[in-house]
């Protein structure tokens, strides 16, 4: 396949996430996790699923953490919105929720609709106890990573890598 | 079968052209305002999900008939509208998704409707009663059929996936709601 614009980071990052024994990639799609659900499906030790509606994947994580097993739940920005209610099962439970979101209506965005999910992200998600970590440039991405592994998996913690739009580049649309 | 959504919404339009018209997230609703862009033409640019219950709210409010244009991954987004759409009957209501089998706003990346899923059964399951699975080439006479009977109808149109560029909308949301509005009450008038 052609070299996907997102190809070299998300290497590194499902590397990171294969490592912390995460084998359970569930999805909405979006630009922003095209590749690494790519990534997923091709590995033979890992699985992905593909979602209808996000909060499917906190709840698939509390059922994988049941048996002891890691996932990561990948979404675009706007299906934060979709999750509160099911992450207080997390919290109430104690179940791990690592998350990967691709950001939507922060630094860049030229589509206004974009704007109040996008920069509702960090308070709906702290509101719920869910950890946010930043990453705006590159330089930041494994630290940020690791650290949303460790609080999730050793904490059993909600926990959400945020992928700005400083990094991922704003999309045109 | 070889059209995919930007041709069988350039074939709607001698049909929709003055219909009232909610318009599903993203690229659907740049390519129709490119295509033709009316007042009577609502667009979504975000909350992926709503414009089948955006539309069954409209026509349950009044009498105007109002066409609902969605996606398939967007109606498996909000699979509660169907059975709320089967059970509260607007015969001024019609639901078209335009069914690609992928999530085109995004990449294209497939959706579980191109896949073990079926819309059309789904859609009959939950109480709707006029449900119409056509070919991308038919879309435009099942469309002027449905707006005759004047009965509540789904229409699922398979066609292929794939996009075209289309520029941003560059109105403002609270512009596309008033201009929406003011159409819709001239209307009702």
């Amino acid at each position: 396949m052609s070299k996907h614009p997102h190809d070299e980071w998300s290497q590194v990052l499902f590397r990171q996430f294969k490592d912390a024994g995460v084998d359970l990639f569930t999805y909405i799609p979006d630009a922003g996790n095209a590749r690494l659900a790519e990534l997923a499906e091709e590995d033979n030790e890992t699985r992905l699923v593909l979602l209808t509606t996000e909060e499917e994947g906190v709840a698939m994580a509390a059922g994988a953490d049941l048996v002891g097993k890691k996932s990561v739940l990948m979404m675009q920005s706007s299906g934060v919105g979709n999750c509160p209610n099911y992450l207080s099962f997390s919290k109430g439970g104690n179940f791990p929720c690592l998350m990967m979101v691709s950001m939507r209506g922060d630094y860049g965005e030229q589509n206004p609709w974009q704007y109040p999910m996008g920069q509702a992200v960090d308070k709906i998600l702290e509101a719920m106890g869910v950890m946010v970590f930043r990453v705006d440039r590159r330089d930041e991405l494994e630290a940020a990573s690791q650290a949303a592994i460790n609080a999730a998996f050793r904490n059993n913690q909600g926990a959400a890598l945020i992928l700005t739009q400083k990094f991922l580049g704003a999309k045109a649309f | 079968m070889t059209m995919i959504r930007s041709e069988v919404l350039k074939s709607l339009i001698p049909v929709i052209s003055d219909q009232f018209v909610v318009c599903n997230i993203g690229l659907p609703s740049q390519e129709l305002h490119l295509l033709d862009d009316q007042p009577t033409n609502f667009y979504m640019l975000g909350t992926m999900g709503l414009s089948s219950s955006i539309g069954l709210g409209l026509a349950l409010a009044q009498k105007q008939t109002i066409i609902a244009i969605d996606g398939d991954g967007s109606v498996l987004t909000n699979l509660g509208t169907l059975p709320t759409i089967g059970n509260n009957v607007a015969d001024n209501y019609i639901l078209l998704i335009i069914d690609n089998g992928s999530y085109g706003s995004t990449g294209d990346q497939p959706t579980y409707a191109g896949k073990k899923t079926s819309l059309t059964k789904v859609a009959e399951a939950c109480g709707c009663d006029n449900v119409i699975e056509c070919k991308a080439e038919d879309t435009a006479q099942v469309m002027k059929d449905a707006i005759a009977s004047k009965k509540m109808t789904v229409i699922v149109c398979k066609c292929e996936s794939g996009n075209i560029p289309v520029p941003n909308i560059t109105m403002d949301q609270v512009v596309i709601r008033d201009r929406f509005m003011k159409a819709l009450e001239a209307a009702n008038a």
